[in-house]
């Protein structure tokens, strides 16, 4: 039985050292990828969630807001929102039928509830199988993580203005990074809790 | 040296992007023509463009709102705060180089400030003004 026990103590070394050594190899661009599928998952599972790499969304969404990672709500979300964008939280986002459908297979292949992504796990884990958030601040783990944030640094801060805004202050937040050791709130500096 | 090739570069690029810029608006111009629009005016597309319309919420709309006063400057979204570039295409040559594009943002942005979609008029007027600054 102790024979297995240090078995298991190394095998995860194994793992690890075969990520650091096939993770080199891995230098090559990747911005024609559509998801993180068999694209060096080892070296990116470090970040919080899998960063966009979806030309269409990137420009069609990203044109107005910061492009939420789609491994930040669940499939049924990006559903529902992807339903109904000629009201868009109140603004028209409508699309044509094609990139339309592209955007949202998207979403919902690299969805949090289909992610091996730290973040995404933890904020599908957050919810309930019948909730169906439209809003990320709407997860329990969003606002867990949030609750000690004063408003006037977010909505009564005129550089932040609301915490759909987290590239603000989460600085690394487009290549999909959230640690919080890099919260950087503007005109307040370093939040570290 | 460096500044020189970038000059240089700059240069020579944006002539046949700002020429870029006149075959898709004489392109978009010619549709609507055909749809019986014409001729058509950058003042009026002035007036457009700043023109004030209620939304149903009670606020007050118009392209100026996301765009900014000035053509030549960006501007930022209303709601999310996300800069926008100029719209002019001498400031931004690549503004009104994809007939695609502007017919999109045509759909969506009239809907938004105005509440439904511009008339093939209205956007052929707005689009001599944006040419025109």
């Amino acid at each position: 039985m102790k024979k297995y026990a240090w078995f298991l103590v190394f095998l995860p070394a194994l793992f690890i050292g075969a990520g650091a050594v096939f993770g080199d190899n891995d230098h090559s661009g990747r911005t024609g990828a559509d998801d993180d599928k068999g694209n060096g998952w080892w070296r990116e599972s470090r970040l919080d969630v899998a960063p966009v790499r979806n030309e269409p969304y990137q420009s069609e969404c990203g044109s107005c807001h910061f492009a939420y990672q789609p491994g930040l709500l669940p499939a049924r979300s990006w559903q529902a929102m992807m339903g109904d964008l000629a009201n868009h939280f109140g603004d028209n986002a409508e699309l044509d039928e094609t990139v339309q459908q592209q955007i949202l297979d998207y979403l919902v292949d690299n969805a949090a509830d289909r992610s091996r992504y730290k973040r995404s796990r933890r904020i599908d884990g957050s919810l309930h199988a019948n909730d169906i958030p439209l809003r990320i601040s709407d997860t329990l783990y969003f606002k867990r993580k949030h609750h000690e944030i004063p408003q006037r640094l977010v909505k009564g801060n005129r550089q932040v203005g609301s915490f759909s805004n987290c590239a603000a202050c989460h600085r690394r937040a487009g290549s999909g990074s959230y640690n919080e050791h890099e919260v950087n709130i503007p005109g307040v500096g370093l939040w570290d809790d | 040296m460096n500044r020189l090739f970038v000059i240089t570069s700059h240069l020579l690029l944006s002539i046949p992007l700002a020429y870029a810029a006149n075959i898709t608006v004489d392109e978009r111009l010619g549709a609507y023509q055909a749809e019986g629009a014409g001729p058509f005016s950058a003042e009026n597309g002035k007036l457009l463009w700043e023109g004030k319309h209620s939304a149903a919420n009670g606020d007050s709309r118009s392209c100026t709102s996301c765009h900014g006063s000035s053509l030549k400057q960006g501007g930022n979204h209303i709601r999310t705060g996300k800069p926008i570039k100029a719209m002019s295409p001498t400031a931004n040559p690549e503004r009104l180089t994809d007939s695609k594009k502007v017919e999109k943002w045509f759909k969506r942005n009239c809907k938004w400030a105005w509440g439904r979609e511009c008339t093939p008029q209205e956007k052929g007027d707005l689009l001599r003004y944006m040419q025109s600054q």
